[in-house]
């Protein structure tokens, strides 16, 4: 097959469905009399109205920035704390019931709790997501670190990889599988908890413009945004394959070559 | 230069302890070749842990130089049985090496140099930049041996390290680490379950009882020092030694501690 005809087959595959989705879409609602489901051609003149205008500085950059800001310091955190608590049995019996304790409070409850403390700001807004997208991260920190060869871990300690290089070299790179596996569970919390984050008490911001929307009846529009927040989503997901492709690459080929029975 | 005294060591467990090794107490002096036998499960690899400072002895002390080891000293190396676990599967092969050698902060060319040869000196010469995982279990456990060798140790140690090889690799590894021994002049103990191999690779061969662990016998081997897979495994000497520590092993694995004398002819 030439380069060309691989790749006019990998966007078929990869484009096909989500094409005939739209197309079955917008021939079902091409008629639609719904004041609630207006026709998907609709949607999309407004589209271009809504979002490509002021909006994109004014809701849709500050919700991406606090989703940012949010997520990356639950990432750190998480590994942060998750790093210790994996390494140490001792650690782990004490804080581990805690920690499972505060995975099962859904975050949204958390909303009414965090305004009272951090106020109706963006600091309130990137504490909610910093609330939800640490525990997938911390937890799975946990097991990660916890996993890791004690036979490279010997090795480690023979030849004096201690201190900062044995957390670099041995510590995140053995738990990386993991830690990447809990970042992509952190990021669709993350997304989910933006958008809810806002529509509480919020002045700027994609979830707040979407209620705002629903609450003016202004059907269209809010459909328009919830079609942007998928795209976001979808979007994000690439940004964070293109990431795990490079630092896992080592990870991905190894599991390869085990499953064809080894090496040479 | 490595001198075990009197390592004694129980494990502890939960409502049993277990006597992993009663006694031991042996030498090895600089540039030897030592190897360790013994039946399996006779705490073999208990004993390595414990001299290369892994783990700590109930009671006894290891010396290497004459400083007591209670953690890995800088001047040993170790080469384990399980070569797909011992390698960083995240870094090439030149990493690999190079890394311990970063950690004692050898300057870059010095470096450099070390790892070249190395890597030259196993037969790796073109691999440098492949990953562990994608070459076969004989050249990983030579990629472990050129980092150990790199490391420029006083003394090397090696827990059963050919024992999850083909036989031809085997065979291989064993000529290639007696070559390397006497190209390098590093001290050596070598702990197998495979009496072939300790009576072939050794200088001498410590003959281990079954647990609780005591030495049954310190036999020199009088082979010459050029071996060959060929000719020193089909020589008579080879074979009288080969069934004297043979017969040991079996004692050992009965249960008896009789040390026996080894017969001249």
């Amino acid at each position: 097959m030439t380069v060309a005809a691989r790749l006019a087959r990998r966007a078929l595959v990869t484009l096909g469905l989500p094409l005939v989705l739209v197309a079955v879409w917008w021939v079902a609602s091409a008629n639609s009399e719904s004041f609630y489901l207006p026709p998907l051609r609709r949607i999309l003149e407004t589209f271009a109205d809504v979002w490509l205008s002021a909006r994109l500085a004014d809701d849709v950059l500050p919700s991406l920035l606090r989703l940012a800001v949010g997520y990356l310091a639950a990432v750190a955190l998480g590994v942060a704390v998750g790093v210790p608590v994996g390494a140490s049995r001792a650690l782990r019996d004490v804080v581990e019931p805690v920690l499972e304790f505060f995975r099962a409070i859904p975050p949204t409850v958390m909303v009414p709790i965090l305004i009272l403390v951090a106020g109706i700001g963006d600091t309130m807004k990137v504490l909610v997501i910093v609330f939800g997208c640490i525990w997938p991260v911390l937890l799975n920190t946990v097991e990660g670190v916890r996993a890791i060869d004690p036979v490279l871990d010997e090795t480690a300690r023979c030849y004096g990889i201690r201190g900062a290089a044995r957390l670099r070299h041995l510590v995140l790179r053995g738990a990386s599988p993991q830690i990447v596996t809990g970042m992509r569970q952190s990021l669709s919390i993350g997304i989910i908890l933006m958008v809810i984050s806002e529509m509480f008490a919020s002045s700027n911001g994609l979830g707040f413009t979407i209620i705002q929307f629903q609450r003016g009846f202004a059907i269209p529009e809010m459909w328009s945004g919830i079609i942007l927040l998928g795209l976001v989503g979808v979007l994000l997901s690439l940004v964070f394959r293109a990431m795990e492709g490079r630092v896992l690459a080592w990870y991905h080929s190894l599991r390869r070559s085990h499953r064809d029975g080894g090496a040479a | 230069m490595l001198d075990v005294r009197g390592i004694h060591k129980v494990y502890e467990g939960r409502g049993r302890t277990v006597e992993a090794i009663r006694e031991l107490t042996f030498t090895i002096g600089g540039g030897e070749l030592v190897c360790l036998v013994g039946p399996s499960g006779c705490g073999k690899t208990t004993l390595l842990k414990c001299v290369a400072g892994l783990l700590a002895p109930t009671a006894g002390e290891v010396r290497l130089q004459g400083q007591v080891v209670t953690a890995p000293p800088p001047g040993m190396a170790v080469v384990f049985q399980e070569y797909g676990r011992s390698l960083f599967p995240w870094m090439t092969i030149r990493g690999n090496v190079e890394l311990p050698l970063k950690q004692k902060r050898i300057a870059s060319g010095r470096r450099e140099e070390l790892v070249d040869q190395a890597l030259a000196a196993v037969g790796l010469d073109d691999v440098h930049a492949a990953y562990p995982w994608q070459l076969s279990g004989g050249m990983q456990q030579r990629v472990a041996i050129a980092r150990a060798i790199a490391y420029e140790p006083q003394v090397l140690l090696m827990d059963e390290p050919f024992a999850a090889v083909d036989a031809q690799t085997r065979a291989d590894l064993e000529d290639l680490l007696r070559g390397v021994w006497r190209r390098f002049g590093v001290t050596i103990l070598f702990v197998t379950h495979d009496i072939d191999e300790a009576v072939y690779l050794g200088q001498r061969v410590l003959v281990l009882s079954s647990s609780p662990t005591v030495i049954m016998e310190d036999l020199a081997i009088d082979l010459p020092a050029e071996r060959d897979q060929l000719n020193t495994r089909s020589a008579p000497r080879f074979a009288e030694l080969r069934a004297h520590v043979y017969g040991l092993v079996q004692q050992a694995k009965q249960g008896h501690q009789a040390p026996a004398r080894i017969p001249r002819v």
